[in-house]
This record gives structure tokens, sequence and C-alpha cells, in this order.
């Protein structure tokens, strides 16, 4: 009983241990690895590719998915600054991003749930339409003087940069959501078995104009934090952050073909890769060599994990002994 | 089976599922050139046997023979060449592809280097379809037929391939009287030509009109095969249901009272009209009926997954506007779906999570979830309910069908509701089960609830109800009461129109 229940353990939290021999394997590596500065470097580097994969875990959970958010972070970002520069207002700034991410993901919404375009298809156009319009709006040119505006992804509270606390608060709001509201609930059950999340009387449309709402708040976000940290406004920047959002999320154990998936195993996904980045850059691997490795292992990571889900499904089998002898 | 020659021979085969033996020790076999069909109830394994006889599925132990020789069947491919095919009662085809191509899916013939001999595929379709008096062309899509002529196809594509043994699983399901007769000439002829043929049929009328010899299976055994000219009608009942006929159905009479669900008048464009029916508390109310009689679409509508066109709908003395699930729920109306795996389980939850997913506001409110007060409640009605579950974390596709189906039941139980619609809840779980699931609907009945029961199976519709509708063709065409059922009556209201 207790060894099973061991097993269990193991199995149940395989990616932290995988993060935990890591971090180990890491610090004899490289004696600067575990410094607090390196930590608070890797952590202030991950904050916008972390949020944006939360809402890439959140549709991914409930069967869906979104290509189009590099290019709504880009557009929200330019936007942002725009209206910052033109009003001097920072919440004004922090707004407009927050409310573009929401428009653009509103289209997204509306085009999977009330037109049924596949989403991989509707945010494949939203990719290339929210790029346009950054690009159109600034005529290609990167927007500068930001001023204050920099405080959002360069200031500190004490050590801790500002991209970390907004990623650690937003961590613990979709932690909550997912775990504590009929809402996050709902996810799983659509993700898991549309027609019969249908038939047990979840608003599924809503749920998924939800998620996509809230997929478009982070993107906003992290359109702003971004942007600040780079010190300029880029309408060509971000591209492919929908890879990595989707990346963290997968590595951190969420199911491609949804209903499965948790805040925390996106988080320690999202950790793992970015330690891997960490600790090759720190030890001089090749830049090449490190795609090549990162692929193995995304590669290596998912594949274990479905193989051992699969085993388990086939080894817990039960058997009715009791309804055999009544039939 | 003395002397006459031996086309197939099952011996000894065994298989089983995840919380399921499925076939135990089965033997049985096919002469050359004989229709020989596979009886039994829904669950007896004639659909798995018939899986593992065309390599779909491995068996665990056993050994299969064609003309005497072991053989090794490890996939329908193999099978093919062993000249055995499979009329699915499932049709397979690909409906965007055109006739030829669904003809020759998988074998199409190529010359030299792996071109596709379209000239010779469109001339062996023609001649296929001319011999056969289908009026269709060649290139048109398979979507376009209706489903007696696919199935005429699946049936000539079978022979087209010069198969040995044919399995036809329930043929007639979906097809008219008309073209049943039209298939039965078909078999006659194939038996003509010395091709075996496996048939598996509910419909006792059509295997005694056939069948060449019988084999009944129950829980996964081979009770016994005889000539058909050998045996009867209630022989073959009888060893199909086995013992267990004398106490099958735990019905109860409960005290009657007022009418909770009052249907009138309610119609869907093309799918149902004049449908009106009530069921009181207390009640039993069975709804019997042909394949595609409308039962389900009724139920559907009224649990607000379809929409209607007219009617009204009263639950408990009010009228009800249900235009989604959330609605009937609101009103106290439930309903356990006939597909468990497709409008039911979500696979890869919890035991737990799939019995609460419809009672999440009794679990998270004023902004808080409370988890043990959802382990306790529901842990609660999985005792009532005798679910057997390791843990309330176990995935449910880690368990049987019928305590799968008892999962769903406690979901829709946590609700407290007034009226229950099940249909088909019996279908494909195991006979002890099925015995619970019996069991548990009686209880409901006792506490009051109003219960609707559709079902394809006349017996259980016949042991557990109060009265019993049978609809015919979208219509209502009879109501009887528990004095006047029989299987007879049942079926003359389910043909006429």
């Amino acid at each position: 009983m207790k060894k099973q229940s061991i097993g269990k353990i193991m199995e149940k939290y395989s990616i932290f241990i995988i993060l935990v021999v890591m971090i180990i394997f890491c610090s004899f590596m490289n004696q600067n690895f575990l410094k607090p500065q390196n930590l608070i470097n890797v952590a202030r580097q991950l904050s916008v590719s972390i949020i944006i994969a939360y809402g890439e875990m959140l549709l991914v959970i409930s069967g869906l998915i979104d290509l189009s958010v590099g290019s709504v972070l880009a557009l929200a970002g330019v936007l942002s600054i725009a209206s910052f520069q033109n009003t001097g207002s920072l919440a004004v700034g922090f707004i407009v991003a927050i409310l573009v991410g929401v428009a653009c993901n509103l289209v997204n919404a509306f085009l999977v749930t009330n037109v049924n375009v596949p989403p991989f298809i509707a945010t494949l156009a939203m990719q290339m339409s929210a790029r346009g319009i950054a690009l159109y709006f600034t005529n290609g040119q990167n927007l500068l003087q930001l001023k204050e505006y920099t405080i959002f992804g360069q200031g500190n509270v004490g050590p801790v940069p500002n991209p970390v606390i907004f990623m650690l608060v937003i961590t613990v709001i979709i932690w909550y959501v997912t775990n504590h509201t009929r809402y996050g609930r709902s996810l799983y059950a659509i993700g898991g078995n549309e027609a019969a999340a249908v038939a047990s009387g979840i608003d599924v449309k809503r749920s998924k104009y939800i998620t996509f709402i809230i997929n478009g708040i982070l993107a906003g976000i992290a359109g702003v934090l971004f942007m600040s940290r780079v010190n300029a406004g880029l309408p060509n920047g971000a591209v492919g952050y929908e890879m990595e959002g989707l990346t963290a999320t997968i590595v951190g154990g969420t199911s491609f073909s949804g209903g499965v998936g948790t805040t925390l195993g996106t988080l320690v996904g999202a950790f793992i890769i970015g330690f891997l980045n960490n600790i090759m850059n720190l030890t001089g691997v090749d830049s090449y060599i490190q795609q090549i490795v990162k692929g193995g292992i995304i590669a290596v990571a998912v594949g274990y994990d479905i193989m051992s889900k699969n085993k388990k499904t086939r080894k817990v089998i039960i058997v009715d002994e009791k309804e055999k002898k009544e039939a | 089976m003395e002397n006459e020659a031996i086309k197939l021979r099952v011996s000894g085969v065994s298989k089983s599922f995840p919380g399921v033996k499925a076939l135990d020790n089965i033997n049985f076999s096919v002469r050359k050139g004989t229709l020989h069909a596979l009886c039994g109830e829904n669950g007896a394994g004639k659909s798995t046997l018939m899986k593992i006889i065309n390599g779909l599925y491995k068996a665990d132990a056993g050994q299969i023979y064609i003309d005497g020789q072991p053989v090794e069947i490890k996939n329908p491919i193999q099978a093919r060449d062993f000249g055995i095919a499979m009329i699915a009662q499932e049709l397979n085809y690909v409906p965007e592809m055109s006739i030829e191509e669904n003809i020759f899916l998988g074998r199409l013939p190529v010359t030299g280097p792996g071109k596709v001999d379209w000239k010779r595929v469109r001339k062996e379709t023609l001649e296929l379809l001319e011999r056969e008096n289908l009026n269709y062309s060649p290139k048109q899509k398979l979507k376009t037929l209706t489903v007696s002529d696919i199935q005429m196809l699946e049936i000539l594509k079978a022979i087209s391939n010069n198969a040995q043994i044919v399995i036809m699983d329930e043929p007639t399901s979906a097809i008219t009287n008309r073209e049943v007769e039209v298939l039965f000439k078909k078999i006659e002829a194939l038996k003509a030509q010395g091709v075996s043929i496996i048939y598996i049929s509910h419909k006792m009328d059509e295997v005694f009109r056939i069948a060449d010899d019988i084999t009944i299976l129950r829980d996964g055994q081979t009770v016994w095969t005889k000539r058909a000219a050998e045996t009867d009608l209630d022989e073959v009942i009888a060893a199909m249901v086995g013992r267990r006929m004398d106490n099958a159905y735990p019905k109860e009479e409960v005290p009657i009272g007022k009418p909770v669900l009052d249907v009138k008048g309610l119609r869907s464009e093309g799918v149902f009209e004049n449908i009106d029916f009530n069921v009181r508390a207390g009640e039993i109310v069975g709804f019997a009926g042909l394949m595609g009689a409308g039962r389900t679409e009724v139920m559907r509508a009224i649990f607000g997954l379809d929409p209607y066109d007219a009617g009204t709908i009263n639950i408990n003395g009010k009228d009800c506007t249900i235009k989604k699930v959330s609605d009937a729920i609101n009103e106290k109306l439930v309903m356990l779906s006939e597909d468990r795996r497709r409008f039911g389980i979500i696979p890869i939850r919890s035991v737990m999570e799939n019995a609460s997913i419809s009672s999440l506001d009794k679990f998270i409110f004023k902004g808080k979830s409370h988890p043990s007060l959802e382990r306790k409640l529901v842990g609660e009605y999985f005792e009532k309910m005798n679910v057997k579950t390791p843990s309330l974390d176990t995935l449910i596709q880690a368990l049987s069908g019928g305590n799968q189906q008892k999962v769903l039941l406690a979901k829709w139980m946590l609700r407290d509701p007034d009226v229950l619609i099940l249909d088909e809840p019996t279908r494909g779980i195991d006979v002890g089960a099925k015995f619970e699931i019996y069991k548990l609907m009686t209880d409901m009945a006792k506490e009051g609830k109003a219960v609707v029961m559709v079902s394809s199976e006349l017996p259980e519709l016949i042991g557990m109800c109060d009265r019993i509708y049978v609809m015919s063709q979208g219509h209502i065409t009879g109501c009887l009461d528990r004095s006047e059922f029989s299987q007879e009556t049942i079926m003359k209201f389910a043909m006429s129109k």
C-alpha cells in the first residue's frame, strides 16, 4: 500500500522532481548558477513567456489554442506606448494595452465559438492581421523615448524586478481560477469531452469567451512588460512567442488533446526550459547546439509523459468480482 | 457438426478488457456455404468475438482454424487475405470518397511503378454496379447514397474481394423491410456460391428465417450450437437470458402521484410531431420503438440539447421554456444520455469531477470552493449507488461500463431531480450492473421521482415500467398499461404508421 503511494507521488509530481534534479545538476555544472542574481535574472527573463503560457494553458486545457499571442502582444505594446506618449499617463497606457489584447481575443472567440472556425485557423489569421496593424500603425518604425514607461519592465521592488512581481501575482490568480472557480472546473470538462460538458449543463460558449478574454488581458500585460523592458515599442517584437508559451505549458504537463493541465505545472515547465537555456549559456554551449538540445528535451519530456500516462490507464484495471458473481 | 466441411472453427477463445471478461472459452464452427447465426443479449460478447475473427482485437487465448488450418489473424488486412470480410454494424466507409474509391479502399490495383490503375477500377466498379442493378455513377460520393445501398456496396466490396467468410453484424438494423428482402436474396446467392456467413442479429424472426445453425452466447460464453431446424424461439430466448429470467427485474409497486412532466404537442420539423405524454411521481414510463423512431430526439429536445418548433413542456405544473440544458436542470429535469462515451463521461478526469460537474454551485459558492464538502457528498452518493472505484481521484475511464454509468447516475442524483430521463441506461454494461441500475430506478421511483426510460430492449421495458409509450416514425402510436404489456403488442405499435 505504502510503496504504491510513493510511486503515485512520483508520478504526480514527476515534473517537480525533474526541476529539482535539474537545479542540483546545474549547481554542480556551474558555481554561478545558484547565485541569487542569476536566479533573479532567469525569473525576469521568463516572466513574459510565463504570463503568455498561462493564457495558452487555459486555452489548451479547454481544447483551444492561440497562435496570435505574439502579434497581439506587439500590437498591444505599441498602442499602449503610443497612448502613453500622447497622454503622459501610465494608467492610460496600461489600460489601452489590456483593451487591445481583449479586443483581438474577442474577435478570436467570436470566430471560434460563433462561426465555428477551427481555433488554429482563426488565431493564425489574427496572428497576421494583428502584426499587420502594428506595423501599419507605426509605419514599421520602432517607438522610442519611453521615459517613465520603463518602470513596468525595469523597475524593482527591493531586489525583485517588477516583471517578476507581475508574474507571481498572475500565477496566484490563475492558480485560484483553475482550482477554485466554477469557470476553472468547467474548462477541464470542456477540454475533456465538450459534448458531455454541454449535456451536463455547462455554458460552453461563455466559458470559451472568458478564456479568450483572460488570454487577451494576459497578452496586454505581457505587451507592456516586454516593450518596457527592451526600452522601445517594437512592432516587429515578440515574433513566435506563442510557441514559447505553448512549450512551457506542454512541458509542464498540459495535454495537447485538452482536459489536463495545471498552473504550477506550467510554471515549472517554463523554469525547466529557462534553466536549461541559462546553464547552456553559463557553460558556453554553442547557440545552435542549444537549439538542438532544447528540441530534443521537449520531445523526450512530452513523449515520456504520454507514455507513462498510457501505461497508467492500462494498469488500473478494476475487476468487479462482485458484479460478476451477481450475474 | 460431423462430416461436413468446416470452414471456420473458433476454439477456446478468451478475451478480457479492463473490468470485464468479454469472452471466456468460446467454441463454435461454421460450415461451408451456410449461414450461422450468433445470438445473445447486448454485452454477451458477439461483437468482440467478431472483431477477433476480423483481426481488430487480439485474443488472450484460443485458436482460430480456417479450412482446418490454424491461423493467426493479426489485423483486418490479414483477415482479408484469409477471405474474411466484415460488414460492421457501423458501416466503415469514407463519405467524402467516391463509390469506386470506397470499393477499392486499401487495395487499389497498381500498374508497374506504383501507379493506380484507374481504368481497371472504373471498369470493375461499373460491372459490379450494373450486375447488382445499382443505378449510380462510380464517381458519385458515398455520402449521397442511402444507408441500405451503402450496405449493399459493402457486401459487394466483400464479395468482389473473393471473401469466403462474410460477417454481418446487425445488417438489418438500419434498413427498411423491402431492403431486407433484397439483402436476404443476396445472402441466399452467396450461400449457393459456397460462402459462409456469420450473422449477428437481435431479430429472432430473421434468424429463424435464414439461419442454418445457431450459436448462443451468454456473458461471454458459448451456451450451445444447434441446427436452426432442431430448436425453437423459446429455447433460444431461454438460453440467451439464462437462469436469471425469473427475478431479473426488481420492480416494486409504488404509489403513483400527480403528473410531474406533462408534454403537449411537441414538434420538431421533420423529426417528430404531436408528441403528448405525461409522467407521474413514482412512475417509471417506458419509451419503446425501432431505431430512428425519434425517441432520443424527443428526449434531447425536452432536455434542451436540441431545439424544438412547437409544443409545451410542463414540469411540476409550470410551463417551462427550455432552451439549453441548464434551463432543464433548473426545472429539476435531468437526462442520462444513450451514448455514454460521447455525451456522458469525461474520460480523462476523475470520478469525483465527473460526478460533481453538474453541481458545481453546491461546492463552489460565494467565491470559495469547498473541496471537503464535495468529497463528502460525492462519496455518500457513490456509496448509495454502490459505485466501485479505488478512490474518488481515479480516472473514470479506468472503471467498467456499469460503474461509469453509476457515476453518471450519481451526478444527476446530486441535483435531486424530480424528472429523470434515462436513455438506454443499460446499454453495453454487465448483466450484474444492469440489475443494479434497475434497482436504482426502483429506488428513484420510491422517492417519488418521475422516471422516463427509453430502451430498445423490450424485456427490460416490460419488466420495469408502469406504462409504455410506443413511437414510430416520429409519432407516438400507442400507450400501454402494465396489464397490456406484451412484446407482440409493442412491436405492432412500433411498426405502425
